[in-house]
């Protein structure tokens, strides 16, 4: 069962992150911490979604979580990031029992085996939530029906 | 005496279980140990037979609990060496016993701007938060005693930072995170010398090796049961007599009153004072029968036996290749907390490998973040040991750490 949660594609991600460090410009930033554990993660992104960029320390779910988030949602649409983000949400709050699509997930359906250890769901979405702050903090929602 | 663990296991149902198809390693009982059948059949017993509220009915029932409750908050002042069962206050846990002394000092001790009180930089944030808080409303200033890169307090500035402004040091007996037994009688020396009182957090050396407060000389200990073998819900406060006699009540109620009438009230005299409401009955008398274990086997054969296991721990884990160890790095003055670092692997990460080999360590920032900071990491991995641990569970940590560098490899 522990191969499920340690997948090559997660140990890949922390070992190797995608797009780690913070760049200027941005518009919207957000500081998450996980209380129980002490992981932290800073997260920003510009206006257009062009550029997401983050930092952080924590355990390997939540390096590489950030990896494939910046990875997934880089240079979306709001509307295409909302989309994911909820499908990114949806996998990790399903215990297990959601079957994840790759078209939308990318590297994401990795979390999969992630989402049957209740513990370390929190882990998984430690940049997601970041995101979702830092994104409503640059003026764009992940939620295109709450701008409109 | 040598323990019998063979024995002493056997006492303890849950050791025989099976975690993720492997033996139960249980190793965070610093975090909460584990109970023997011996505690567990007190609290059934008094539920299934003498169940009755304490100190305020006439019935056979209410006598016999208010018996068996008095009667263990005895049998605990003797393992602490009180000098009267009045000195120990029931609470909650440790927190609340050191909430009581905090949120009334402000009153017993007139407490101000320009008045010190003083902590460290160990502690467990249930021995720090408090005194932050005391010092918010008062306008009091917090000052700490740092830690030494051996994991040690470091009582350089002893006489500098308590002094005549000082009305109250707060500090850990034994740190829950690096192990470290702290030996207060400097700090109480000068303490006392300044006319402040000293309070010892000793949530993690009550129920590991000998403590007498006399000998100890502090004015206060706060301590908790579910890792001394009792059940969660109870703790205990012990206090100089004379000082708990000054102190206001914290939580009123039932109980904590003399004569109540509209227009006021008088108070009874501690520890009824300070034990408003229905107390955790069935839990007090869990907590005695649990200090009736521990003599049985000894806290000297206790202690021994956990220098023994923390001199094997420490030796097999500094032999794991990219295992750093926290605080001190051999038995002499630390207790049977070991935290560590495995080289580029989280914390998290440890304990959930561990986990699914049966091996159940304690990882994050122990509710001692300041620690953690010191050393600058922002989490550490623990194991603790207790009367029960074996040195075959410390192997078979070393086995887990060897497979946790392989998935990490």
């Amino acid at each position: 069962m522990i191969d499920q949660l340690y997948q090559d594609i997660i140990l890949d991600h922390y070992k190797h992150p995608h797009g780690r460090g913070l760049r200027d410009p941005f518009q919207g930033e957000a500081h998450h911490v996980n209380p129980t554990c002490g992981d932290e993660i800073t997260l920003r992104v510009t206006e257009d979604l062009s550029e997401i960029s983050y930092d952080g320390m924590g355990c390997s779910i939540s390096q590489a979580s950030a990896s494939v988030l910046h990875e997934l949602l880089k240079g979306r649409t709001p509307g295409e990031a909302f989309e994911i983000h909820e499908a990114f949400l949806a996998l990790m709050q399903g215990r297990g029992q959601v079957e994840p699509d790759e078209d939308v997930l990318g590297d994401g359906i990795a979390f999969a085996g992630v989402a049957k250890y209740p513990a370390r769901v929190k882990c998984a979405l430690l940049p997601w939530m970041a995101f979702k702050d830092a994104a409503a903090r640059a003026g764009i929602s992940v939620n295109p029906e709450v701008k409109a | 005496m040598t323990l019998d663990l063979v024995q002493v296991r056997a006492d303890f149902p849950i050791l025989t279980r099976e975690i993720n198809g492997h033996p139960l390693v249980y190793l965070d009982s610093a975090n909460t140990s584990q109970k023997p059948r011996q505690v567990l059949e007190a609290m059934q017993d008094h539920q299934e037979r003498h169940n009755g509220n304490v100190s305020r009915s006439v019935h056979t029932l209410g006598t016999e609990a208010t018996a068996a409750y008095e009667g263990a908050r005895e049998k605990i002042a003797a393992f602490i060496g009180a000098a009267r069962p009045e000195e120990v206050v029931f609470t909650k846990n440790s927190t609340e016993a050191i909430n009581l002394v905090a949120w009334t000092a402000s009153d017993f001790l007139s407490l101000g701007p320009g008045d010190e009180i003083v902590v460290s930089e160990m502690e467990h944030h249930s021995n720090l938060v408090p005194w932050q808080l005391l010092c918010q409303r008062t306008g009091a200033t917090l000052r700490w005693f740092g830690v030494t890169d051996e994991g040690r307090l470091d009582e350089s500035q002893l006489d500098e930072l308590v002094n005549e402004r000082t009305k109250l040091v707060s500090v850990v007996h034994m740190s829950n995170i690096l192990g470290t037994i702290n030996d207060p009688a400097r700090i109480v020396a000068r303490a006392h010398e300044v006319g402040a009182l000293v309070m010892l957090d000793c949530s993690q050396s009550v129920p590991h090796f000998p403590v007498n407060v006399a000998d100890l000389g502090v004015d206060f200990i706060a301590f908790t049961g579910h890792k001394m073998l009792g059940p969660t819900g109870i703790g205990a406060l012990w206090g100089r007599y004379e000082l708990l006699e000054r102190m206001p009540p914290f939580l009123a109620g039932g109980s904590t009153i003399e004569t109540v009438t509209m227009a006021g009230t008088t108070f009874a005299p501690p520890p009824a004072r300070f034990e408003g409401g229905t107390p955790p009955i069935t839990e007090a008398i869990g907590l005695g029968a649990a200090v009736d274990y521990l003599n049985k086997l000894g806290m000297e054969n206790i202690h021994r036996h956990e220098q023994e296991i923390t001199a094997y721990a420490l030796k097999a884990l500094a032999d794991v290749p990219g295992v750093t160890i926290f605080g001190p790095g051999t038995p002499e003055g630390r207790g049977g907390t070991v935290s560590f670092a495995v080289d580029g692997v989280h914390p998290h990460d440890v304990g959930q490998i561990l986990d699914d080999l049966g091996v159940e360590v304690r990882v994050g920032h122990h509710c001692a973040r300041p620690v953690c900071t010191r050393f600058g990491v922002p989490a550490m991995t623990r194991a603790s040991f207790y009367l029960y641990t074996t040195t075959d569970e410390i192997d078979a940590l070393a086995r887990g750490l060897e497979q946790v560098r392989k998935v990490f490899a």
